[in-house]
């Protein structure tokens, strides 16, 4: 650590302009505010990692607002069983690289005993709602970070920073806290806790240009490769364990890339060249459907079927 | 409206926008004067709505029998502000252009109004209030003004809408501008700018509307393009918030760091440069800045809003909830502040009432010494209260279990500001301003009386 002197005055004087936060170091510096201001007042906070970019970037910012400290909680997936195989490859190598503690509620595990059943149209992204919540219970979380983005779906839009759940994990969005200048507040009764989200302010844009500026290495589905695909409900779905083409599916072999990543079974890959995060942040940019529209056929359900899943104690 | 080409992100507009700044604005205004409208023309001027959320909206309108889309849908997301047709809380849209991001926190304007705007304008740079041109200034419009006022926002964009409903009429325009204006200085609004606008059609809110011959201003997005996001931290007093003392030890990352021992927080106003004499509040401890980190990256300085960790020359007593501020200039720690609240509970505020006051990162018990008094809405002066309720704005005296650097909320938003929280159910309660004073009569006099006190 060096300790250097007073810079002259004549540099002091410098051009206001060189004082001002560009839009990506202003949206970094709030989500270390809030990262930071949340490990301060919770007391067993932990950080939903899936291996998905929202989730990476998520640990990217951790790392800084606590470095050369470890990230000083540990990190929860909610596993569907419908991982794709890179996503939870990249999850253990990034939880053995920052020496996190990782705990994983299983979707599986839940459906093999008979807490869930599966769902007849074999989406198990709504199933996670159950495992999460136990989790929170059994391991006395009191605070959960996500990923979540208001620019993601309208529900979400309306939904604060800091976010209450009650005692059944229950979003209550008629009855939600003010949340006023730079001041969160965390504090529930036992039994309840808080979803935050300090990256609610960022858009899939802002996302990709910072992984490309900070250069975070990604899962590679996220980057243009070939790979088996059929189409179904107007998306590419991959050929896998969970997912089968029927008869009237022909399967083909397309370039493609994701720009979500979740339950492999109605998880949509797009059909893209972009290899590098630069010509990603250009597609992105220029692209005319959000990237829920663009790749998850459970969200084209119903009108309300995020608030609805946010309700019941989704994430 | 007609909304019916697909829009196209501009690739140009967001390689912009990395290097641009982010402007923070929220929009006010009553019923039916078109907000969500104007929210909607933003978004779609800016080619900031997607072929499948604009789809969704041509669906629900086409099913509610509507003949154009209602580009309000966009901003109420949920079920029962859908159902209802009404905006029930604050919703957060994002836009950008070739120079600039947009946070726009969109306010309701009449369910619990005082709750929502105070919410959205805490963080804004800019309040766009919107005035219906055939009925000028209402009363929700004062109180958006009063509300404005109070919490300092920086820049007021006054939008007088529906334009065309008036003919696009000149000598309407400057009546209601006129009227505004007038409100606005009664009200201590510092800088109120006024357009004419059609949110309906989009006359001035992108492009200049050559149907207004006699506008020669900008649109309303070239003014928030162009307008400055805040004050330049180089003018303001160095202040941080202690957050969190990051001290390794044996979990260091390296072997390096194994000594290391600094504060976290955000800057919340000011510049810091290395070498710079800092106190620590409320011990007095006076040190130096032996280095700032962001990440792994070491700063000659930092600045306002930067997150960054400070190391000191000397290992002095400093705990999260401390604020370390420069040493020239440091606020006095005190256990008695006046403020001005805006009251969120449902439960009403009463004298002698405890509570939690937040302030930065520091979280102290407060009795209520006093209730001094309440606004009255309606006429905008302060009347005798023996109670605050919900969406009540009232002035109090607090007295704090422990000694608090808090600084007049006129001199700095952020070392001004604070919560109220009850201690049992960890709800907030109260959004407070230290120092801020309230009207005495309906006909005070505008002039501030002194550093210590503003007029709204």
């Amino acid at each position: 650590m060096t300790t250097t002197t007073t810079t002259p005055p004549a540099v002091a004087a410098a051009d206001s302009d060189d004082r001002r936060l560009t839009h990506l170091d202003a949206l970094e510096a709030e989500a270390i505010l809030v990262i930071r201001e949340m490990a301060g007042e919770l007391e067993r906070p932990a950080l939903l990692f899936s291996g998905g970019k929202d989730s990476v970037v998520m640990l990217h910012l951790a790392t800084k607002a606590f470095w050369p400290a470890p990230i000083p909680f540990p990190v929860l997936h909610v596993d569907t069983g419908h991982n794709f195989p890179e996503v939870l490859a990249y999850r253990d190598e990034t939880v053995e690289r920052l020496g996190l503690r990782l705990v994983v509620a299983s979707v599986q595990d839940y459906i093999d005993d008979g807490r869930l059943r599966e769902r007849a149209d074999g989406t198990r992204n709504p199933l996670q709602t159950l495992p999460l919540l136990d989790a929170i219970n059994d391991n006395r979380f009191d605070g959960v970070f996500g990923g979540g983005r208001r620019d993601e779906e309208k529900a979400r839009a309306k939904e604060r920073i800091v976010s209450l759940r009650d005692e059944f994990g229950q979003w209550d969005p008629k009855n939600q806290r003010p949340e006023l200048w730079n001041l969160f507040n965390p504090r529930h009764r036992p039994g309840e806790h808080v979803r935050v989200f300090p990256i609610s302010n960022w858009t899939e844009v802002d996302i990709w240009r910072y992984i490309d500026r900070e250069d975070i290495p990604l899962a590679p589905l996220y980057y243009a490769h070939e790979r088996e695909v059929f189409q179904r409900d107007g998306m590419w779905l991959a050929v896998g364990p969970v997912s089968r083409p029927r008869d009237d599916e022909p399967v083909e072999t397309r370039l493609v890339r994701y720009r979500t990543v979740g339950d492999m079974s109605c998880t949509g890959a797009v059909e893209s060249p972009a290899r590098t995060n630069a010509e990603i942040v250009v597609e992105v940019a220029a692209s005319t459907l959000t990237e829920r529209g663009a790749t998850r056929a459970d969200d084209r359900i119903s009108e309300a079927a995020m608030e609805d899943r946010k309700k019941e104690g989704y994430f | 409206m007609s909304a019916t080409s697909t829009p196209v992100l501009d690739p140009a507009a967001v390689a912009g926008a990395a290097r641009g700044t982010l402007l923070r604005l929220a929009t006010a205004g009553s019923v039916d004067d078109g907000k969500s409208t104007l929210v909607g023309r933003l978004l779609h001027d800016t080619k900031s709505v997607l072929s499948d959320q604009l789809a969704a909206v041509e669906r629900v309108s086409r099913d509610r029998g509507l003949t154009a889309a209602d580009l309000a849908l966009l901003t109420d997301g949920l079920r029962a502000e859908r159902e209802q047709g009404i905006t029930i809380d604050v919703a957060y849209r994002y836009f950008a252009t070739a120079s600039r991001s947009f946070v726009l926190a969109d306010c309701p304007g009449h369910v619990q109004y005082t709750r929502n705007t105070v919410t959205g304008s805490s963080t804004a740079d800019v309040v766009v209030l919107l005035v219906d041109a055939r009925k000028g200034v209402l009363e929700q419009t004062r109180r958006h003004l009063a509300v404005t006022a109070l919490l300092r926002v920086p820049h007021v964009v006054v939008a007088v809408n529906k334009i065309d409903l008036v003919d696009f009429s000149q000598e309407v325009y400057d009546r209601v501008e006129a009227e505004v204006q007038a409100v606005a200085r009664e009200l201590g609004v510092v800088d109120a700018i006024a357009i004419p606008v059609s949110a309906l059609d989009g006359d001035n809110v992108a492009e200049r509307s050559p149907r207004t011959p006699w506008y020669d201003g900008p649109s309303l997005l070239e003014l928030l393009e162009a307008l400055p996001p805040s004050d330049d931290p180089g003018g303001e007093s160095f202040r941080l918030p202690v957050q969190l003392v990051i001290r390794p030890q044996g979990a260091a990352r390296d072997e390096a760091h194994r000594d290391y021992r600094g504060y976290a927080g955000q800057v919340a106003s000011g510049v810091v440069r290395v070498g710079d004499e800092v106190v620590a509040l409320p011990s007095g401890r006076r040190t130096t800045v032996a280095g700032i980190d962001l990440g792994d990256r070491e700063l000659q300085e930092a600045f306002a809003p930067q997150s960054v960790t400070l190391r000191l020359a000397d290992e002095i007593d400093i705990s999260r909830g401390d604020v370390i501020a420069a040493a020239a200039d440091a606020p006095e720690p005190t256990q008695d502040i006046k403020a001005v609240v805006c009251w969120l509970g449902d439960a009403p505020l009463r004298p002698a009432q405890r509570l939690l006051l937040k302030h930065g990162s520091r979280t102290v018990q407060t009795a209520v010494r006093s209730l001094d008094g309440a606004l009255d809405l309606d006429d905008l002066h302060t009347v005798p209260a023996e109670a605050l309720s919900l969406n009540d704005i009232g002035l109090v005296t607090l007295r704090l279990a422990a000694p608090v650097p808090v600084e007049n909320y006129s001199t700095s938003r952020r070392g001004g500001s604070f919560l109220l929280i009850d201690a049992h159910d960890g709800r907030t309660v109260a959004a407070g301003m230290v120092g801020a004073t309230l009207p005495t009569a309906a006909d005070a006099p505008t002039e501030p009386e002194g550093d210590e006190e503003w007029e709204i």
